[in-house]
């Protein structure tokens, strides 16, 4: 029984309400840092830490947090874990940390994780709470991925360049699309993912949650 | 790194730097208000007015009080709290002094403090080392740039909503497509001015 609980939350959070796709939240990082897998997947890898450290201290101070300031409360709590990420990339990836540059930092106002905050942890035990964080995470990060690897193919013709396993895929004269790796390219890519998940996954059509 | 001109970083951060489009920040509040084109202009001139305030505010903190304290990797929680605090203080002073003012810009200013164009910008003006009437500066072109930004997209998704589009793609989907299409016209710009 409790297994099946966990299995359903971990459903919606990761496909059913999909942050990207269904509720179209938190793509300001979703559009800048996919240009490049190996900056994806360091995003990724913040972003989930953040989600699930940030969804399980509120959710172990959801009564002991005044409801009318509990905005204010997520938001440094939030920033507090964003700052630990931070820190830690300067350290160990100082390359990666400043190509992310201020997207980093923007892990704080992604509406994500607010999002996850306010609907989820803030009424939820602990347990529950860490499986929503750990599966908006891995469903954000998967289309993200999904994002990423097409643009880096087709607009620098590698796979996780910038990496010790960067392969080229495609031959070195083949013409670049250039503007896979600029901004346009980054809209065109989401909407498509947009159309496709949305398409397949059936149920299309305007489903409005996003206000921040 | 060349002292640039307050107004040429201005006239970069509203064309060939348009933080909404070439940098991605405000997304999520462009594409949930971008639907008409007044309420557009409400939220454009609030995030001019706190985008060109806030980012004066944080450079004053940043470097008069962080800095010399060494508490600068605090930065992200600092620039938080300055932004919620100037926008509540904001709202309460409207609606005391301008109740009509209020009834136009008021519902948007709450929307503000989780907006990511208005935290980016400060990090970006802390990250390219701008000086503090250069940050002013950006601040506000930031902001005109956004607010420019928002309205061209309710124009056109107002035609758009007499259209027949795909129902997967309906909403956001198009939506992002058109934002494609003002980026790639923007792209245009870049040859202008190249400041980073």
């Amino acid at each position: 029984m409790a297994k099946s609980r966990t299995q359903k939350i971990f459903w919606t959070a990761f496909w059913e309400d999909n942050p990207i796709f269904r509720q179209v939240l938190g793509i300001c990082s979703t559009l800048a840092v996919t240009n490049l897998i190996v900056n994806t997947v360091v995003m990724d890898l913040g972003l989930i830490f953040v989600l699930v450290m940030s969804n399980v201290t509120v959710s172990l101070l959801r009564n002991l947090t005044p409801r009318r300031i509990r905005m204010m409360v997520q938001v440094l709590i939030i920033a507090a874990y964003v700052i630990i990420v931070d820190l830690v990339l300067k350290a160990y990836l100082p390359d990666i940390s400043k190509a992310l540059g201020a997207y980093v930092g923007l892990i704080i106002t992604n509406c994500i994780i607010m999002g996850r905050a306010e609907a989820f942890a803030s009424a939820n035990k602990v347990y529950p709470s860490l499986i929503d964080g750990l599966a908006s995470g891995l469903g954000y990060s998967v289309l993200l991925l999904a994002i990423a690897v097409p643009r880096e193919i087709l607009g620098f013709g590698t796979i996780l360049r910038g990496t010790p396993w960067a392969v080229q895929l495609l031959p070195e004269s083949t013409t670049k699309w250039v503007i896979m790796v600029m901004a346009p390219g980054a809209f065109f890519m989401l909407a498509l993912a947009i159309w496709i998940a949305r398409g397949w996954a059936g149920g299309a059509g305007e489903k409005d949650k996003g206000t921040g | 790194m060349v002292e640039l001109n307050p107004f040429v970083i201005m006239f970069a951060a509203v064309f060939t730097n348009n933080i909404l489009l070439t940098n991605y920040l405000g997304m999520c509040p462009f594409l949930s208000v971008s639907r008409e084109v007044k309420a557009s202009w409400g939220l454009g001139f609030a995030v001019i007015l706190v985008m060109t305030a806030t980012t004066t505010l944080n450079w004053l903190v940043y470097t008069y009080i962080l800095v010399p304290t060494g508490l600068d990797h605090f930065w992200y929680i600092i620039f938080i709290i300055v932004i919620a605090a100037f926008v509540q203080l904001t709202e309460i002073i409207i609606e005391k002094t301008s109740p009509v003012l209020y009834v136009n810009l008021g519902i948007f200013l709450p929307l503000i403090t989780v907006n990511c164009a208005i935290l980016g910008a400060s990090l970006f003006m802390i990250i390219r080392g701008y000086g503090l009437w250069q940050s002013t500066a950006f601040g506000f072109g930031a902001g005109v740039g956004w607010a420019m930004a928002i309205v061209a997209m309710a124009g056109i998704r107002q035609k758009i909503a007499r259209s027949n589009v795909p129902p997967a793609l309906a909403g956001p989907g198009i939506a992002l497509i058109i934002a494609g299409f003002m980026a790639l016209a923007f792209v245009g710009f870049s040859g202008m001015i190249q400041v980073q």
